[in-house]
C-alpha cells in the first residue's frame, strides 16, 4: 500500500474508491451484479451470521451470478440477526432479517434471481448524516 | 426478472399481526387477482415499522406512500384509487399531530425518521475490514482538515461549540476536558480510548469498535493532535474478541497508508495507537481505576483530583474518552459545530445511542437526536411491549442508573433530565420491564452485579452493598419487615455520600429509584407478603380450588416433594410447609383447579 502523503492523497483515494462503487452500480453489465452485506458484528456472527455469509458465496458463485459479497458491522436490527442486506442494480437497498441457510437460498431464489420481494423485509428507519 | 410496478408492504410485526394485519394482506390478493393484476403488484409482509401505535401500516412502492391505521375492507379502495387511477387514498394517510397536515411520503414523516445516526453511521454500511470503504465516507477527512488548516485550539474550539457531552456516563464536556489537558504542560501526554464497557445490557461501545473502528483511530488521532500527545492507547475488555481484532487489522492499514505514524500526512505530527487488553472489570470504567490497570496495577479507583487530564497514565497528563464520544468527532468537523449543536436539547447535543433490551419488541441498536422521548423509543422505534403487555418501567444508566415509571414517558432524554428523574444517561442501556417484572427482584439483580463487581477498597461500598443485598434478598424471600424499607434508604444514602469513588457512589440507585418509584410493591413484600408481579416464589402460593377438583391424582403424582395428599375422586390439599413452589401442580392440572396467589 503507499502511504498517502498529503490530504491530497487522501482525496484521490476517496475518489478512486468512489468511482469504483459507481462503476459498479452504474456498468453495462450492471443488471449481473449483486451486492451481498452480512451484518458480521458479534450478535451477528452469535447468530450464524458467518454459515449465512459462507452459504452466499458459495450458492452464488455455483450459480454464476456476479456478486460481490461483503461483511458490515451491526445494522441494529439485533432482533433478527443474522441481517442480510442487498442491492439488486438500479434498485434501493433492502434488508432481510432472519437469514438462515434456508432463507438465504429463498433470497437467491426469489429475490436476486426473480426481483420478487419476500415476507420479512426490515424496513429502514433512520435518517443518515447526508440528509 | 420478474419486473413489477407497484409493492405493496404490509408490516407483519406482532402489534400489526394483532390487528389483524394477516387478514389485509389476503384481501389485497384477493382483489389484485380479482383485477387481474398479478404480474404489475405484489404483495409482502415487512418486519416491524416500528410506529406500531398507528398500526397496521400499509406502504405503497415505488412512491413511499405509507397508509396508517389499514383495515382488510380498505385493500380494495387503495388498489383502485391508488394502483390504478393514481390517486391517494386521503384518509388513510398519516396526519401531524402537530401541524394536522397530512403525509404521504414517509421520507417527510417525522415519526419514520425519528432515529438519526451520527455515530453509528458507517455500522452495517461500510466493510469495517477494509480502510479505503471509511475513506470514501469521508474517512480521515477531518484529521487532514485539521492538521492541514486548522490549529489544535481551533479544533478545541470546535468540539466546545459543538456542545458534545462524554457519552460513557458522566456527560462531561469533550472540548473543555480536551482544553483542560492541553493546558497541562508536559513532556509527554496520552490520549485513552475507554471501551471498558460495563454496563449489562450495553454493547454500542463494541457496536461501533467492529462496525467502525477507523473512526475512533481518526478522532484519537485528532485528540492527540488537540492535546499534544503523541500515543493513544484503546483499553478493551478481553471479552470482545472480534472488536479487538477488527480495531488491530484498521491499525495496520492505518499505519500502511501512514495515517498513523510519524510525519502524517506530511505534517510533522507522530501518533500511534496500541491496545490495552482488561479483564473485564466493570471498575475499570472508571477512568483512575482505568489508567491503574493500565500500569499494570489492580483496578482500583483513586481519588480525584488530580483529575488524568492533570497526572493520569504513569503520572502523565491523559485524556480519556469514550468510545461513542471518540466516533461523533470526525462528523462534528467535517461538518461543523454549528450542525452539531443544532441537534439535540439545549444542554445536551447531537445524538445518543441506546440499547434496546428486555420486553421491547424490537430489541436492538438505535441512534436518536438527544430530547426524544422515552415513550418515542419504545413505542415508535422498540415496537412497544412485547406479547401486547403493560409498560412497567424502564431502566436507564445500567447498574447506576434507576428505573423510570411510565410518568416519565414523555420526559425528553437527555443528561440532565434523566438525573432529574432520579436515573442518569450512563452509557445507554435502556432495559424495558412489564407488568411481569418485579421492582424488588430488579433492585436485587443489580446490586449482586455491584457486588460482583465492587474492588472492595472501601468499606462503604464493599460492606453496604453487601447488606443492602441481604436486605433485598429477605424481602424477596418472604422475610422482609416494613422497617427495612427506611433501613434500605439510610443505607442507600449513607453509601452514596461515602464512597470513594463512582460506583459505590452511584450503586444504591437501583435501590433508591425502585422504592420511589413502587413503594407499594416494597410495602406488598413486607406487610401483605405479596408479591405483585408474580416473581418472588417465596411469596407465591399454590391452592386447590375444592369445587373444580375432581381427584384425578395427576398432581399428587407430580409433586416432587410429596406436599399433595388426598383420596382419589376427592379433593386434594397442597400443605404450604412442604411446598417448594415448583409450579408443577399448576401446569399438570387439567382441570384448572389449582389457583396461583
Amino acid at each position: 500500500m503507499t502511504k498517502i502523503k498529503s490530504v491530497a492523497d487522501l482525496r484521490k483515494i476517496k475518489e478512486e474508491v468512489q468511482s469504483k462503487i459507481k462503476l459498479r452500480e452504474n456498468s453495462d453489465h450492471a443488471e449481473q451484479l449483486v451486492q451481498v452485506k452480512v451484518g458480521m458484528a458479534t450478535c451477528g456472527i452469535a447468530s450464524g451470521a458467518k454459515e449465512t455469509m459462507k452459504y452466499f458465496v458459495e450458492e452464488l458463485e455455483q450459480q454464476a451470478i456476479d456478486a460481490v459479497v461483503t461483511q458490515t458491522g451491526c445494522m441494529g436490527y439485533c432482533y433478527a440477526e443474522p441481517t442480510v442486506e442487498i442491492t439488486l442494480p438500479g434498485k434501493d437497498p433492502v434488508v432481510f432479517g432472519y437469514v438462515n441457510k434456508d432463507k438465504a437460498q429463498e433470497i437467491i431464489d426469489v429475490y436476486i434471481k426473480r426481483g420478487e420481494l419476500i415476507d420479512g423485509v426490515i424496513p429502514i428507519t433512520f435518517k443518515t448524516i447526508d440528509e | 426478472m420478474t419486473d413489477y410496478k407497484n409493492h405493496l408492504l404490509v408490516c407483519g410485526g406482532t402489534g400489526c399481526k394483532a390487528a389483524e394485519s394477516d387478514e389485509i394482506k389476503k384481501s389485497f390478493n384477493e382483489v389484485i387477482d380479482e383485477l387481474g393484476m398479478e404480474d404489475e403488484t405484489q404483495v409482502v409482509f415487512t418486519g416491524c415499522f416500528g410506529f406500531c401505535e398507528k398500526g397496521p401500516i400499509v406502504k405503497v412502492l415505488p412512491d413511499n406512500t405509507f397508509y396508517v391505521n389499514v383495515k382488510p375492507e380498505d385493500a380494495e379502495e387503495i388498489v383502485k384509487e391508488h394502483l390504478i387511477k393514481g390517486r391517494q387514498v386521503q384518509r388513510l394517510l398519516y396526519k401531524d399531530p402537530v401541524t394536522e397536515e397530512k403525509i404521504s411520503d414517509s421520507k417527510s414523516m417525522d415519526f419514520y425518521k425519528k432515529q438519526m445516526r451520527i455515530a453509528l453511521r458507517n455500522c452495517g454500511f461500510i466493510n469495517p475490514e477494509s480502510i479505503d470503504e471509511y475513506i470514501s465516507r469521508d474517512g480521515y477527512q477531518a484529521l487532514g482538515k485539521c492538521l492541514g488548516e486548522m490549529t489544535p485550539e481551533e479544533t478545541i474550539k470546535e468540539v466546545k461549540d459543538s456542545g458534545l457531552r462524554g457519552r460513557g456516563g458522566g456527560g462531561f464536556p469533550t472540548g473543555l476536558k480536551w482544553e483542560i489537558t492541553r493546558n497541562v504542560e508536559s513532556d509527554q501526554k496520552y490520549v485513552v480510548c475507554n471501551a471498558d464497557e460495563g454496563d449489562p445490557g450495553a454493547f454500542m461501545d463494541r457496536s461501533i469498535l467492529e462496525g467502525d473502528p477507523h473512526s475512533v483511530i481518526e478522532a484519537m488521532a485528532i485528540c492527540g493532535y488537540c492535546i499534544g500527545a503523541d500515543t493513544g492507547l484503546v483499553y478493551i475488555r478481553a471479552e470482545y474478541p472480534l472488536a479487538i481484532e477488527r480495531l488491530k487489522t484498521a491499525l495496520n492499514q492505518a499505519r500502511e497508508y501512514g495515517l498513523l505514524g510519524e510525519d502524517i500526512m506530511g505534517t510533522g505530527f507522530n501518533f500511534n495507537i496500541d491496545i490495552r487488553l482488561g479483564a473485564g472489570a466493570f471498575v475499570c470504567g472508571e477512568e483512575t481505576a482505568l489508567i491503574h490497570s493500565m500500569e499494570g496495577l489492580r483496578g482500583e479507583p483513586t481519588f480525584k483530583p488530580p483529575f488524568p487530564s492533570v497526572s493520569g497514565f504513569l503520572g502523565k497528563p491523559t485524556n480519556v474518552n469514550n468510545v461513542e464520544t471518540f466516533a461523533n468527532i470526525p462528523v462534528i468537523l467535517n461538518k461543523g459545530a454549528s450542525w452539531f449543536n443544532k441537534i439535540g436539547t439545549e444542554k445536551s447535543k447531537g445524538t445518543k445511542v441506546f440499547a434496546l433490551a428486555g420486553k421491547i419488541n424490537n430489541v436492538g441498536l438505535i441512534e436518536v437526536p438527544m430530547g426524544t422521548t422515552l415513550r418515542e423509543v419504545i413505542y415508535d422505534i422498540g415496537g412497544g411491549i412485547k406479547d401486547g403487555k403493560e409498560f412497567k418501567s424502564v431502566q436507564t444508566g445500567g447498574p447506576s442508573g434507576g428505573c423510570l415509571t411510565k410518568d416519565f414517558l414523555d420526559t425528553p432524554i437527555d443528561y440532565d433530565n434523566l438525573i432529574a428523574a432520579g436515573s442518569m444517561m450512563g452509557s445507554g442501556g435502556m432495559i424495558v420491564m412489564d407488568e411481569d417484572d418485579c421492582m424488588v427482584s430488579i433492585a436485587r439483580f443489580y446490586l449482586e452485579f455491584t457486588l460482583e463487581e465492587s474492588c472492595g477498597k472501601c468499606s462503604p461500598c464493599r460492606i453496604g452493598n453487601k447488606r443492602l443485598h441481604e436486605i433485598l434478598d429477605a424481602i424477596t424471600k418472604g422475610n422482609g419487615k416494613e422497617e427495612d424499607i427506611e433501613r434500605l434508604k439510610l443505607l442507600s444514602n449513607v453509601i452514596k455520600d461515602t464512597s470513594l469513588c463512582g460506583l459505590g457512589q452511584s450503586s444504591p440507585n437501583p435501590v433508591l429509584s425502585t422504592i420511589l418509584n413502587f413503594e407499594d410493591e416494597y410495602l406488598a413484600h413486607v406487610t401483605d407478603g405479596k408479591c405483585p408481579a408474580g416473581q418472588c416464589k417465596a411469596l407465591l402460593k399454590y391452592e386447590i380450588i375444592e369445587d373444580l377438583c375432581t381427584g384425578c391424582t395427576l398432581c399428587f403424582r407430580n409433586c416432587p416433594v410429596g406436599a399433595i395428599s388426598g383420596e382419589r375422586r376427592q379433593p386434594h390439599y397442597i400443605d404450604q410447609s412442604l411446598c417448594i413452589k415448583c409450579g408443577a401442580c399448576y401446569e399438570k392440572c387439567k382441570f384448572n383447579a389449582i389457583k396461583l396467589s
